[in-house]
C-alpha cells in the first residue's frame, strides 16, 4: 500500500531508477498488455482461416493446415502427422473422414489407401498471413459501397462543417449586432443535449425534408455543431479587429475580408475543428442508423454492425473488415497524433 | 463541455498553410464573391453578420430546435401516429405511465417494468464507470507524468481506443469474450472453467462496463495530462526546498491543483455515461433480456423498433432523460464556478 502509494505522489524530479519508476513502468507495462493487447489479438485473429478461428483454445499466430497435390485426387489433400503403434511417425495426405476413422494415403505412394484412428493424426501447419478472409469480406460485406458512402459523408460533412461553422464563428464574433449574444447563447445551450434524447423528432423532420434514405439526412443536420461554432469563435475574438478595419479600408468587401484574412489566420483553429468532424463522422453510428435503412446507403459503421449477425457471427469475414475499418483511423493517428492529442488537451471535447 | 479556450500563442497570426490549399481556397470563393457583393451593397456592411449567420442558424432552427420543441410535444400527445397533427393531446398521461410505480426499487411492480430497468440499469452502470474511469485516468495520467522512457509509446497506446467507432470496439471485444475466445482459452489454461460472458446478466452488466472505460479512458488521462502538466515547476520546487515528503506534495500541491481538472473529466465522463448507447448496443444488444438496456436504449426501442411505435412514451422518457442531463451540466457550471472562486 505504502509503496502504491509512493508511486502515485512521485513528482517528475526524481533522477534514477527507483523502486517506483519500477512500479510506473510496471503499471503501464500491464495496462500497454489491455489496451493493445485486444486490437492486436483482432489483427492476428483476422487472418486465420475459418478452421482455426473455431479452435479451442486458439493458438497466437495464424496457422494454416499445409497440403499436398497427390496424384489421382483433384483437390489438395490436408497433411498430417501420424503415429503409428509401433511409435514411428509419417507424414500423411488425408483423402476423407468418416467418424473416428480417416482414409489416408502416403503423397510419395498414393496407390495404398490406409486407415487411421483420428487420434493418432496431427495436422501440419505453417505459419500464414492469408488475405483470404479479406479478399472474400470485401465481396459479401459489400465493403466498396459503404466505404464510398462513408468517404461521402465524410468529406462532405466536414467541408460543410468547417464553411458553416467559420461564417456563423465570423459573424459572431467580429460584427456588434442585436441578438447576438442571445443567439449564441442559444447555440451554446444545446451542447448538453445530445442527438439521442431527441431521436423521433429529428427523424420525423428528416423525414418530411426528404432525406430518409438519403445521404444528404446524414451530412446536413449534424453541420451545425455548436462545438464548432464555439471552438472557432473562441479562437476568432483573438485576432484583431483593426485588420480588419484596415482591409475594409482598402475597399475589401466582407466576403473577401472572411476568406482572405479571417479564415487563414483561424487556420490553427479550423484544423483541430476538421480532424475532429473526420473522426466524428468517420465513427457516427445512430445518426446513420436512423435516416439510412437501405443497404446500399449504410455506411461502415452501420454495415458492420448488421453484418455481425444476431445469432452466429461469420468471424472470419467480420474480424477482417473491422480490420479494414479501423485502418483509416490509424494512420490518420499516426500522422496527426500531435494535433489530435492538444486539440483534446485545450478544447477538452471529443 | 470544458470551457477552456485555445491557447493563444504567438504563432496564431502567422497563418502556415499550403499553397495549393489557399488557391483552391480562392477559386471557390472568387465566384461566391460575385454573389454576395450586392448583398453587401443593398443591405450594408453592418447588416452582413446575419449573412454569415444565416446558413449555420437554418440548419440549427431546423435540425436541432424544431425537434426539441416536437419532442415536447410528442410528450404530451399519443397514438401511435407519428405525424403531429394527427396525435390527439393526451396530457401528462405518456409521464404518469413511465412514472407510476408501486415500489420504484422493484421495476417489476411499475407499469413500464422496462423503463425502470433502464433507469437502474444505468445508474449502476453509471456510478461504476465514471468511478472507474475517474481512478484509472488519474492513475495513468500521474504515471505519464514521470520522467520515464517511451512516454509518448505509452501515451499513444492508452489514447488510441479512444479513435475507434463504438461498433469496432464492440466487435473486438464480442470477439475476446465469446465462448471459445482469448478470454475464455485463458482461464481453461489456469485450470478454470469458461465462462458464459455475454450470455450471463452480471458477466454482461460488467463487461460492457469495462469496455467502455478500455475505450474512453484514454480521452481522460489526456484532458488530465494537460492539468497536471499546467502545475508550475515552482510549486515542487518549493517542496522539494522545504522538504515536503512525496506523499505530502501529492496529497497539497498536485491534488489540489488538479481537481478543477478533476472536476471537468468527472462532469464530462457523467454526462456521457447516462447517455450510454451505441457501444452496449453493438455489445450485447440490450440482453440477456433487459440485463444491458439502458435508457436510450429503451428511448430507440421504444419508439423506433417496438411493433407499436410509442412514440409519445419515448419522447417522454427523453424530456425525463434530457432534465437529467440539464441538471447535471449546471451542477457542473455551478462546481466550477466554485472551484474557480476557491482558487
Amino acid at each position: 500500500m505504502r509503496t502504491v502509494y509512493n508511486f502515485l505522489t512521485q513528482t517528475r524530479h526524481k533522477y534514477g531508477l527507483s523502486c517506483s519508476d519500477l512500479l510506473t513502468y510496471i503499471y503501464l507495462s500491464l495496462g500497454t498488455v489491455v489496451m493493445a493487447g485486444p486490437l492486436i489479438w483482432l489483427v492476428l485473429s483476422s487472418f486465420k482461416p475459418q478452421s482455426q478461428l473455431v479452435r479451442f483454445p486458439p493458438t497466437l499466430l495464424p496457422y494454416k493446415q499445409e497440403t499436398v497435390i497427390v496424384t489421382g485426387y483433384e483437390q489438395p489433400l490436408e497433411l498430417f502427422d501420424v503415429t503409428f503403434d509401433d511409435g514411428t511417425t509419417h507424414r500423411l495426405a488425408q483423402i476423407s473422414r468418416i467418424g473416428l476413422e480417416a482414409q489416408m494415403v502416403n503423397p510419395a505412394a498414393p496407390d495404398t489407401i490406409l486407415k487411421i484412428n483420428i487420434k493418432q493424426r496431427q495436422p501440419v501447419e505453417a505459419l500464414s498471413f492469408g488475405m483470404d478472409n479479406y479478399t472474400r469480406g470485401v465481396q459479401a460485406f459489400d465493403f466498396w459501397t459503404y466505404l464510398r458512402n462513408t468517404l461521402i459523408v465524410t468529406i462532405l460533412a466536414t467541408i460543410l462543417t468547417l464553411l458553416v461553422n467559420s461564417m456563423a464563428a465570423f459573424g459572431l464574433s467580429k460584427y456588434q449586432f442585436q441578438g447576438r449574444n442571445l443567439i449564441f447563447i442559444i447555440i451554446i445551450s444545446t451542447l448538453m443535449i445530445p442527438l439521442s434524447v431527441i431521436l423521433i423528432p429529428v427523424f420525423l423532420v428528416i423525414s418530411q425534408v426528404g432525406w430518409t434514405n438519403n445521404l444528404l439526412g446524414v451530412i446536413v443536420p449534424a453541420a451545425a455543431t455548436p462545438t464548432g461554432v464555439f471552438l472557432l469563435r473562441q479562437y476568432m475574438l483573438t485576432i484583431p479587429d483593426e485588420l480588419l478595419d484596415s482591409a475594409r479600408i482598402d475597399g475589401a468587401s466582407e466576403w473577401r475580408i472572411y476568406w482572405q484574412i479571417v479564415l487563414p489566420l483561424a487556420g490553427p483553429a479550423l484544423a483541430v475543428l476538421a480532424i475532429f468532424s473526420v473522426m466524428w463522422r468517420w465513427n457516427d453510428f445512430l445518426w446513420p442508423l436512423i435516416v439510412l435503412s437501405r443497404n446500399d446507403l449504410f455506411t461502415l459503421q452501420v454495415g458492420l454492425n448488421s453484418f455481425q449477425g444476431e445469432f452466429n457471427t461469420q468471424w472470419d469475414l467480420v474480424l477482417a473488415m473491422t480490420v479494414l475499418t479501423l485502418l483509416p483511423v490509424t494512420v490518420a493517428f499516426a500522422f496527426l497524433q500531435r494535433y489530435i492529442t492538444t486539440g483534446i488537451a485545450t478544447t477538452g471535447m471529443k | 463541455m470544458a470551457s477552456v479556450p485555445v491557447s493563444k500563442t504567438s504563432t496564431a497570426y502567422r497563418p502556415r498553410k499550403p499553397d495549393w490549399l489557399t488557391e483552391i481556397l480562392d477559386w471557390v470563393m472568387h465566384p461566391v464573391e460575385l454573389i454576395v457583393v450586392p448583398i453587401q451593397r443593398r443591405f450594408g456592411t453592418q447588416k452582413m453578420a446575419w449573412f454569415f449567420v444565416l446558413p449555420n442558424l437554418i440548419i440549427f432552427a431546423i435540425f436541432i430546435m424544431l425537434p426539441m420543441l416536437l419532442n415536447l410535444y410528442y410528450a404530451f400527445t399519443g397514438s401511435t401516429n407519428l405525424f403531429p397533427q394527427d396525435r390527439p393531446f393526451v396530457g401528462t398521461a405518456n409521464f404518469t405511465q413511465l412514472l407510476t410505480c408501486q415500489n420504484f426499487l422493484q421495476p417489476t411492480t411499475c407499469q413500464q417494468d422496462i423503463f425502470w430497468r433502464a433507469v437502474w440499469n444505468t445508474g449502476v452502470y453509471v456510478v461504476f464507470e465514471v468511478s472507474g474511469i475517474v481512478i484509472i485516468s488519474l492513475v495513468t495520467a500521474v504515471a505519464l507524468n514521470q520522467r520515464i522512457r517511451a512516454r509518448g509509446f505509452f501515451r499513444s497506446v492508452f489514447f488510441y481506443p479512444v479513435l475507434l467507432s463504438p461498433v469496432v470496439v464492440a466487435l473486438i471485444w464480442k470477439w475476446i469474450l465469446q465462448r471459445d475466445g482469448l478470454l475464455n482459452a485463458i482461464i481453461v489454461a489456469l485450470g478454470g472453467q469458461r465462462v458464459p460472458f455475454l450470455l450471463d446478466a452480471e458477466w454482461a452488466r460488467f463487461w460492457v462496463i469495462m469496455v467502455s472505460i478500455w475505450a474512453q479512458v484514454g480521452f481522460y488521462t489526456l484532458i488530465l495530462l494537460a492539468g497536471l502538466q499546467s502545475i508550475p515547476t515552482e510549486y515542487y520546487e518549493a517542496a522539494q526546498i522545504d522538504g515536503a515528503s512525496n506523499r505530502n506534495t501529492f496529497r497539497y500541491i498536485t491534488l489540489p491543483l488538479l481537481m478543477p481538472t478533476m472536476l471537468v473529466v468527472l462532469v464530462l465522463s457523467l454526462i456521457r455515461a447516462v447517455q450510454v448507447f451505441d457501444q452496449s448496443f453493438a455489445l450485447t444488444g440490450g440482453g440477456p433480456g433487459t440485463a444491458t438496456t439502458y435508457i436510450v436504449q429503451y428511448i430507440y426501442n421504444t419508439g423506433f423498433t417496438s411493433p407499436s411505435r410509442q412514440a409519445g412514451l419515448a419522447a417522454a422518457a427523453s424530456v425525463v432523460l434530457a432534465i437529467t442531463l440539464m441538471i447535471l451540466t449546471l451542477t457542473q457550471l455551478r462546481l466550477g464556478r466554485k472551484t474557480e472562486e476557491n482558487t
